[in-house]
């Protein structure tokens, strides 16, 4: 459980928002510039993922949650900072090297409608990871394997020659992750794998998952925006905002005392089925776009418990006695959670 | 006098010379003022209701048969003349994609202003003088410049509040929401939710809620009807419903969410999905998934009674009142009561 599995030192990640070379020109009083628009996406990660463990990844939309996942896939670039995988170097790797680190780690997207390719079958998509990364096998080997994938999924063997359109939302989700699961990897990063799905259906595929892990000692990174599920699965909960990680806790340490108050409001803010909670925190303001490097803190523009120095410094994640990091002024300072 | 009464409405999908059933037999009445949520998973056909109250319903789907009343109204067979004065100005509706709902190449102002004039004859002036008056009672702030932008300049909350806005600009008497927060972070949800019941309350406005989140019910609705492959299972107050629902179906989706088992534990999931329109199970349509369907199941179709806590379609808790009564006749409202 406490081996590292990933470490992620400093990672940013920008994103140019001007590409082609005539648009990053402009013309202003009297003179021509050039200069390059981008977004930061990640300003500064830091994150270990423990083996065995499910780490959720939580916040709103344009947080950079997608892009952490991304990064440590290796489908897009890190701008700075490093990645390892079991203490090896893996960021700076080209696709030939990372060929190994490929199947170690794998992905289940968001959108199973997209993400399975519609003119093959279930066959087809199933073998070709396998006879890519073990060419040595037989047909009849790589045949009994995908049934006993599938059979593994909860999907009948015969549906093996059948295309993704024939199947319902979790059913193809679950195909998603018997194609992850095809080449025996140690770390399933989950990008929102049940947002596209109905509430009994996603019972359904969050019981595979946690079966799976189960049976296979998996480590989980999940992505998503629904707290309820978060609650149920995670091990550790890390709260992204802007870029940044701002909280970083055990999830019932989280849950019981949330600490950042972009936290509390996030908590505040899930539909509970009693009709008698509380009001929700109401943040003013939506989630900026990080268009410039925030200056001070990222959450400053929305935190009803701002100050100067948290328009000026930038908090450092700082570990508390029960065991969670945040990062905040007001904390450190002793003006919330003494 | 209800506002709104739909009785024995069907609604069929003509597809390669089949007559697929989308709506089946569905009644229901929303009064003036009320706040009612319709629940189900994908392809329950809560949206084709929606679409059907407002006759929106189009080919190859068709309204079969049964009767839509507004205030005594008949909706069904009123000609397209006739329909342009219910929609907008007494039934309004909001859509889950506020992006797709805008049109991305006119100003937020000229499509609210177009909404108003298009109704009523109003100068140019007063009726933007009304679209900022109802932006910012939506909460958003600079009105003014916002009146100017473009769809793609706002967040998606700020747009779904523009949808709320606009829908609101005729006075409406029934808001229909189909699935308006779906596409929105919780943060934000939540601050359309408060705004949505806040409009309701203070302008007596009716509700129509559409949504796959009970959370998101139990917030807003005074009243819940459950759908299933196109019928209403179980109807009855909200909190009724989320505290001890009948139906084993709506058993199951309040038993699948997640705050309902202990973190960590296997999730209760309701086995199989929904069955597409042209497999439709004999019987009570719930019952290959039913852990309780019996023989019977199979082949009856449960008729919609009163339980004593809300009115369930169920042939279990149909034989179980037949006993009750039986035994002891005058008692048989609190039917259920020694059951829990």
């Amino acid at each position: 459980m406490n081996t590292p599995l990933i470490q992620i030192r400093g990672l940013e990640k920008a994103f140019s928002t001007n590409d082609s070379w005539l648009g990053q020109w402009r013309f202003k009083s009297g003179k021509l510039t050039r200069h390059q628009d981008s977004v930061h996406a990640l300003n500064g990660v830091d994150l270990t993922i423990y083996k065995g463990e499910t780490l959720c990844v939580v916040g709103e939309t344009g947080c950079g949650k997608s892009t952490l996942a991304r990064v440590i896939m290796g489908l897009t670039e890190p701008t700075k900072g490093e990645i390892d995988y079991l203490g090896h170097r893996i960021d700076h790797l080209n696709n030939r090297q990372r060929m190994f680190y490929r199947r170690r780690m794998q992905m289940v997207f968001q959108n199973p409608y997209a993400s399975l390719n519609p003119r093959m079958t279930v066959y087809q998509t199933l073998s070709e990871p396998i006879s890519f990364h073990q060419p040595g096998l037989s047909s009849v080997q790589l045949d009994q394997k995908i049934d006993g994938l599938l059979e593994s999924v909860g999907i009948s063997a015969t549906g093996s020659d059948r295309y993704p359109h024939e199947f319902s939302g979790g059913q193809r989700q679950r195909i998603s992750l018997a194609r992850a699961l095809s080449v025996e990897p140690d770390f399933i990063v989950a990008d929102e794998p049940l947002s596209a799905l109905d509430v009994s259906v996603q019972a359904q595929v969050l019981n595979l998952m946690m079966d799976k892990q189960e049976e296979r000692n998996l480590s989980y990174l999940f992505i998503t925006h629904d707290l309820a599920v978060v609650e149920h699965f995670a091990t550790r909960v890390a709260v992204m905002y802007l870029g940044r990680i701002c909280e970083l806790a055990p999830r019932d340490v989280l849950f019981r005392t949330p600490k950042h108050p972009y936290t509390q409001a996030l908590l505040s803010a899930i539909p509970r089925l009693d009709t008698t909670s509380a009001d929700p925190i109401r943040l003013i303001g939506e989630v900026p776009t990080s268009t410039k490097k925030p200056s001070g803190c990222v959450f400053q523009a929305r935190c009803p418990y701002a100050n100067q120095r948290c328009y000026e410094a930038s908090p450092a994640i700082k570990e508390q006695p029960d065991g969670s990091s945040v990062a905040c002024h007001a904390i450190e300072e002793g003006r919330l959670w003494k | 006098m209800n506002l709104l009464s739909v009785s024995h409405l069907n609604v069929n999908f003509q597809v390669k010379k089949q007559s697929l059933a989308a709506l089946i037999d569905v009644s229901f009445t929303l009064n003036r003022g009320e706040r009612i949520a319709i629940v189900g998973e994908s392809g329950a056909g809560k949206s084709v209701l929606g679409f059907s109250i407002v006759n929106l319903i189009g080919k190859p789907g068709y309204i079969a048969s049964g009767s839509i009343k507004l205030d005594n109204k008949e909706l069904t067979t009123m000609n397209l003349r006739q329909l342009q004065e219910v929609r907008g100005k007494r039934i309004a509706m909001i859509f889950q994609d506020p992006m797709m709902t805008l049109n991305p190449v006119l100003s937020i102002g000229h499509q609210l202003v177009e909404i108003i004039r298009s109704h009523t004859k109003i100068t140019y002036k007063d009726a933007k003088n009304i679209a900022i008056e109802k932006l910012h009672k939506v909460q958003i702030a600079s009105p003014e410049t916002r009146f100017n932008q473009y769809p793609h300049e706002l967040s998606g909350g700020m747009r779904q509040r523009v949808i709320i806005a606009s829908v609101l600009l005729l006075n409406p008497d029934i808001i229909i929401a189909d699935e308006p927060t779906t596409a929105l972070d919780v943060t934000i949800q939540a601050e359309i939710l408060q705004l949505l019941l806040a409009i309701c309350r203070d302008h007596g406005v009716a509700l129509i809620l559409i949504s796959h989140d009970l959370g998101v019910v139990s917030k807003v609705a005074e009243r819940t009807l459950v759908m299933y492959a196109g019928q209403i299972v179980e109807e009855g107050p909200t909190l009724e419903i989320i505290n001890d629902p009948q139906h084993p179906y709506t058993q199951g989706l309040l038993n699948a969410l997640p705050q309902m088992t202990l973190p960590g534990h296997r999730l209760n999931q309701i086995q199989g999905s929904m069955p597409p329109l042209s497999e439709r199970p004999s019987g009570c349509a719930f019952h290959p998934r039913c852990p309780y369907a019996t023989e019977a199941c199979k082949q009856q179709q449960p008729k919609f009674i009163y339980s004593g806590v809300s009115s369930v379609a169920c042939l279990m808790i149909e034989n179980m009142i037949d006993e009750f009564d039986r035994d002891d006749p005058v008692q048989s409202d609190n039917v259920l009561e020694g059951e829990r």
